[in-house]
């Protein structure tokens, strides 16, 4: 059996919550990949889940060029889903992102960790909301 | 080298035995992994089709045994207290199962091993019991490896999967795929995916009726249609129907195996039903 071939059942299952949900929400794993935004999510985005595909998250959130509210580059190590995915604890940050159409726009952000069995870290979950 | 296994149980929620259900049996979930030596056995959950099998072990003179629990819900435990050998001091049991996310399999284990459940306590088992925690590395054990994987059913529970010589079992017993997406995903992000991916045989949990299973959803069992696409969708060869509704007679558990059958696309190996003492042999 090869483990990198499934997903594990807590991300599964995030992803069928996020998938019910109308507030935009992504889902990363351990390793910092992205792995699943739901059509809330691709409504501000502006590309479709199935567009984008898996990759790096730093990758996909340099994307959007995310900076302070004043608009100083806002260091990845300070961006919510950096913090759960290297610390492991919940965040939460208000910044401005470009979103592909352009727009700038401010967006809050709160990201988790996931724990399974024995704090087994698993993958975060990132819920965004435009200001 | 073939993988070889015996059903003691295949009946999902509830013991139902009588008249109606002696074809397929009324006991619940139990599955031997036959070694092929007796003085050792490989044992897949331990519903009241264990009680038979321990007195058949003890008949063998089997003085090791492997247990492994695919969840701890009462059809695929209860038997354990009635398991022979776990009251004979010289035997040796290893006992395989998940661990809650706040608590060992241990201390779940031991809650049904006293009062007021059972008038014992586990402190008065002669045998000695080893626990084990999984998900873990697959387990090795002459020839035959072992690996879980966590699959969607209410509270911490896994599959199995089974390799020897080439030969791979997917034992599934409790598992609702299509409450998180069978057809049009791929199979990474299918509960069990990985469990039952290619398997020669995968035996799966095909509980309901689709009719039956619409004011069922999210009880952790599928309907016959669900296991037959998550057969398909996972490229299992061959599918055994199993953990039987307890209200359904022969008659209508073959019913069902028709059903299935219609479901199953024509180039694909008709399913079958699981039946108390049934063997499969599981070739390369």
């Amino acid at each position: 059996m090869d483990p990198q071939r499934q997903k594990h059942l807590v991300l599964i299952l995030a992803r069928q919550f996020a998938s019910n949900l109308s507030t935009p929400t992504l889902i990363a794993d351990e390793r910092g990949s992205l792995v699943y935004y739901n059509e809330a999510a691709e409504a501000v985005i502006g590309r479709r889940f199935a567009e984008t595909g898996e990759m790096p998250i730093d990758e996909f959130t340099a994307e959007f060029d995310p900076r302070t509210l004043e608009s100083e580059p806002l260091a990845p190590e300070r961006r919510p889903i950096r913090v759960a995915l290297d610390g492991h604890r919940a965040s939460h940050l208000a910044y401005l992102v470009t979103s592909t159409d352009g727009v700038e726009r401010e967006v809050e952000v709160s990201a988790f960790p996931l724990f399974a069995q024995t704090e087994e870290f698993v993958g975060i979950v990132a819920m965004f909301w435009r200001v | 080298m073939s993988l070889r296994l015996k059903i003691w149980g295949c009946r999902g929620s509830l013991p139902a035995p009588g008249n109606d259900t002696v074809a397929f049996g009324g006991n619940t979930s139990c599955v031997e992994v036959l070694l092929g030596r007796d003085d050792e056995a490989l044992v897949l959950d331990a519903g009241t089709g264990i009680r038979a099998l321990g007195l058949d072990l003890v008949r063998r003179g089997t003085r090791r045994i492997h247990l492994f629990l695919t969840h701890l819900h009462l059809d695929h435990l209860e038997g354990l207290r009635f398991f022979a050998p776990i009251w004979d001091e010289d035997v040796v049991i290893d006992i395989w199962g998940p661990r809650s996310p706040v608590s060992g399999l241990r201390d779940r284990i031991l809650r049904s091993f006293s009062p007021p459940l059972f008038p014992l306590d586990f402190r008065d088992v002669p045998a000695r019991v080893t626990f084990h925690d999984l998900p873990a590395k697959p387990w090795r054990h002459e020839g035959v490896t072992l690996a879980s994987e966590l699959v969607l059913h209410p509270g911490p529970t896994l599959g199995f999967r089974l390799e020897a010589g080439g030969s791979t079992v997917a034992y599934v017993p409790d598992h609702e795929p299509a409450l998180t997406g069978i057809e049009g995903r791929s199979i990474d992000w299918v509960s069990g995916g990985a469990i039952a991916a290619g398997a020669d045989v995968l035996m799966h949990d095909a509980q309901y009726l689709e009719d039956e299973y619409d004011a069922k959803v999210g009880w952790g069992h599928s309907s016959v249609a669900d296991a037959v696409s998550f057969c398909c969708a996972v490229d299992a060869k061959r599918l055994v129907l199993f953990h039987h509704e307890p209200e359904r007679s022969d008659r209508a558990l073959e019913l069902l195996e028709i059903r299935a059958r219609e479901l199953m696309p024509a180039d694909r190996t008709p399913p079958v039903l699981a039946r108390e003492g049934m063997e499969l042999e599981v070739g390369p």
